[in-house]
This record gives C-alpha cells, structure tokens and sequence, in this order.
C-alpha cells in the first residue's frame, strides 16, 4: 500500500530497483567555478558516492564549498564538470522540479514562508502534488508530531510568532512532508541557542533512526558531525580532504582534521 | 458670499462634481493597476524590457500635468474633449508609481526564502504567484496609494479638457477671482485624497507580513 503510494507520487524514483550497494548519490570528478575566468574553483576533484539509509556530515569552514556540494544534489547549482548522480541518474537528466520534489530540503529558520501559517509551509509540497485533503491532513498531524510539536496548536500561527527552534522543527516537518527519501540540511542548527541546538540534535537522532532516510547536512561544528553523521566529510577549499565514521575521524592525522578538533578540545594535545 | 455658505447652497452641483471625480480617479487607477502590475511582474525576468518601461515611466511622470492634456487632445482615438481623454493622461501619470513599487517588492523577497522555494521543487510560475507577489502585496499597495493620492489631484486639471469632476470648481473659481468656488472644488479633493491616503495605507498595513 505504502509503495503503491509512493509510486503513484513519485515514479522517477522507483524506475530502476536499486540494490544496497548502489550509492543513492553520485559525485563523479566535479568540478564547480562561477565563471571559466575566475581562477579559483569553488569545487574541484570532488568523489563522494553516498549510500541509502547514511547520514552525512559535510565538514568545513566557511567557503569550503560545502553548501555548493549540497546545492549540487537537488540542482540549484550545476557542476562545471563531471557529473552528479541522484538514483543512479544524472541531475541534468532528472526533471528538476521532480528531484526536488523527492528531495527534503532544511535551511535555517529564514527558509519558512512569511506569508504562510505553519500547516501551509508544511503541507506545500503535498499541496502541489496534488494530493487529496484528507491525506495531506493525515499527513500534517504526522509529520508535525514526528518533530515534537502539536499539530493542533500550531496550525494557524505564523513563522513570526514562534521560537527559533519551533520555526527550525517546522523547517524539518516542511522538508519531510511529501516523505521524500533524500534530506539536505544546510546548517539546520546553526541559527540556534546551545540549548536548543543540543535538544534538536537529540531530537534528530531519535527521528534519523525512526526515518531510515538518506541524510546530507551541512555544518562547521565539528562536535555536530560527530554527532549526527554516520560519516563525516572533511572539505577544505573546495576538495574532499578527509571522509570517516566518527570514531575513526577522531583520530585522523591530518592537519585540519586536527584543527577542528582541537579548536572543539577533542583531542588529548588541544590548546588549553 | 463665503466657501461654507457656498457649499450649502450649491451642494447637488459639489456632491456631483465630487461623483465625477471619483470615478476619473477610480477608473485611470484600475486601468494604470491592471498595466503596471502585470508589467512590473513581466520586467523581473527581462532586464531589457526593465530598463525601457521604468525610463518611459519616469518620463512620462515628467510631464507637466497640463500639457500633457493638451498634448492628448489633437491624437485620433484616445484623444479629443472629454473624460475619455483624461482617463488616458491619468493613467499615464499613476503608471510609474505602481510599475516601479510592483518592481521592487517582487526583487526584494529575501533570498533565502527564494532559494527554499526552489530547493522545494516549486515551478518558477509557483513562485511567482504564490511567494513573490504575496510577499510583494504591501509594496504594491505602497505604490498604488501614491498612485491614487497623485491621480486625485491631477484630475482637478482634467476639467481644463471638458472631463468635469472638481477641478470645475477651482477653473471657474480662477476665472471668478473667487475664493469660496476655488474652495468648493479644492476642500473635496483634498478630502478624497486625505481619505484615499489613510483607507489604502490601512490596507497596505493590513498586507504586511512579519
């Protein structure tokens, strides 16, 4: 039943039976500059083959090309070279607004519509899918309670009428609506107060395991890639540096590997 | 005789004057919206068209308000004597206002939302209509108030053409050398512009998000 559903919504991604040694994204040598003048890529040499059911943590300091990297996936940028693959499919082949569509995508908390009350940012995508009333309310009370809020009380507010980290869980439940199988996360926590940023990463852990989607997520914080990442890629001025589970990046040797981590205090030889 | 007195006793003539004016202004400010928003919606995407409608706009704006009836007479089909001919130079002066506000509030939607929009798989027709213009709607509205308080001014000119309206009263108030019939014409005017201003300002309040 549920797969019947999820055919009618979206076929593309059901085309081919994907087997679990198949990434479900694909980044082949890609290159990514502005322009052909500039000299310096934003993205360069850039290999990265994600599997279903992982979570990524793009790793890197500002203008690292981590955000690029993850805009590349649900095509808001297109490579200069090589290719991306989404599906075993490249994204200049996928109708782009279909990819999107199958893919949740989180940003911090500015990404909400203003205009919009918190049940028609999050049943948007359904919206213009076209599905019928009575699911794309089913799906409200879902969705809204998967991330700790109730469904009831915050129907009818506004983005301006709620916390920072209210209007972040609304950001989730929006980017989970139409239960896509890709979620990108642009510093989903970024914008968020100690507090409240370590009750979401808990809260996120907790839906991650509920979820089994793929999940790619963008961040500086080094301690919330060893979290929330079931593997954690290094960037370093617009190449891969460093891939590892968490537990092995502790230990890597390389030198902003270890920058990071000492600027955390995660290792024994940190700067007091 | 003073303005007061003269009000009383030619209050069917005013109240007439004051329904001629009216619809002057109502009819340009419907047509002016129903080209300008459109147009500022088209020039978001056509930087050239942009530049041609804006500095047509603004010149237009430049013209003095008299001569510019009086350039519209002599044309075949929209010119000539009548209301017709002032609906036509109305329009022409409240385009610029709505044309350049529809213009800014469409480009000034934060980028974020913009890219969150897109990232979600919305057409950029989807876009337009259900992120930008409602973003834009105050902005807009913005524009349309200016537009409106200018229009209800300028058509106390239109009267000089034969179109009626309030400016009867200040052209043979003028001629009269007589304050009290200036008045007559210039105190509902004002009035109507005083009442435009604050009921369209409510409304464009009322559209602001956040």
């Amino acid at each position: 039943m549920l797969t019947r559903r999820r055919e009618r919504r979206q076929p593309e991604l059901l085309r081919k039976t994907p087997y679990m040694t198949n990434p479900i994204i694909e980044f082949r040598q890609v290159e990514y500059q502005i322009s052909t003048i500039s000299s310096q890529p934003i993205l360069s040499g850039v290999s990265l083959r994600i599997h279903r059911g992982e979570t990524i943590a793009l790793l890197g300091r500002s203008g690292s090309g981590k955000t690029t990297l993850l805009k590349l996936i649900n095509g808001l940028r297109r490579v200069s070279s090589g290719a991306v693959l989404v599906e075993d499919r490249d994204v200049r082949e996928w109708d782009v607004i279909r990819l999107r569509r199958g893919i949740g995508y989180v940003i911090q908390e500015t990404g909400l519509f203003p205009h919009l009350t918190v049940r028609e940012n999050v049943c948007l995508v359904p919206h213009l899918e076209n599905w019928p009333g009575d699911r794309i309310s089913a799906r409200y009370v879902e969705v809204l309670q998967s991330v700790g809020l109730s469904p009831s009380l915050y129907s009818q507010r506004y983005p301006r009428e709620l916390s920072g980290g209210q209007r972040q869980r609304v950001g989730v439940a929006r980017a989970l609506a139409a239960d896509p199988e890709i979620l990108l996360m642009d510093e989903p926590f970024g914008a968020l107060d100690p507090v409240t940023r370590a009750e979401l990463q808990r809260e996120f852990l907790a839906l991650r395991r509920n979820l089994a989607k793929t999940v790619v997520f963008v961040t500086h914080d080094v301690r919330e890639a060893l979290l929330l990442g079931t593997r954690v890629v290094l960037l370093d001025a617009g190449r891969i540096i460093a891939e590892a589970a968490p537990q092995e990046f502790v230990r890597l040797g390389h030198p902003v590997a270890r920058e990071f981590l000492a600027a955390a205090e995660l290792t024994a030889g940190a700067p007091a | 005789m003073n303005a007061w007195q003269f009000l009383l006793t030619h209050r069917p003539e005013v109240l007439a004057a004051t329904r001629e004016h009216l619809i002057l202004v109502l009819v340009s400010m419907a047509v002016a919206t129903a080209i300008a928003v459109p147009l500022g919606m088209l020039i978001v995407g056509h930087p050239r068209l942009r530049a041609i409608a804006l500095a047509a706009a603004s010149v237009l704006q430049t013209i003095p308000s008299l001569a510019m009836f009086g350039f519209l007479i002599p044309l075949p089909f929209i010119g000539g004597i009548g209301a017709h001919t002032a609906i036509v130079a109305l329009v022409l002066y409240a385009l610029l206002p709505i044309l350049r506000n529809t213009y800014v509030g469409l480009t000034s939607v934060d980028a974020a939302i913009l890219e969150a929009a897109e990232g979600m798989g919305m057409t950029d027709e989807q876009i337009l209509f259900r992120v930008r213009l409602p973003l834009a709607s105050s902005v807009i509205m913005a524009g349309i108030r200016t537009a409106a308080v200018i229009t209800i001014g300028v058509a106390t000119i239109a009267a000089a053409i034969g179109a009626g309206g309030l400016g009867t009263f200040i052209f043979r108030g003028v001629a009269m050398v007589n304050d009290a019939v200036i008045l007559a014409g210039a105190v509902p005017a004002a009035i109507l512009a005083l009442l435009a201003d604050s009921l369209l300002g409510l409304l464009e309040r009322r559209l602001r998000v956040d």
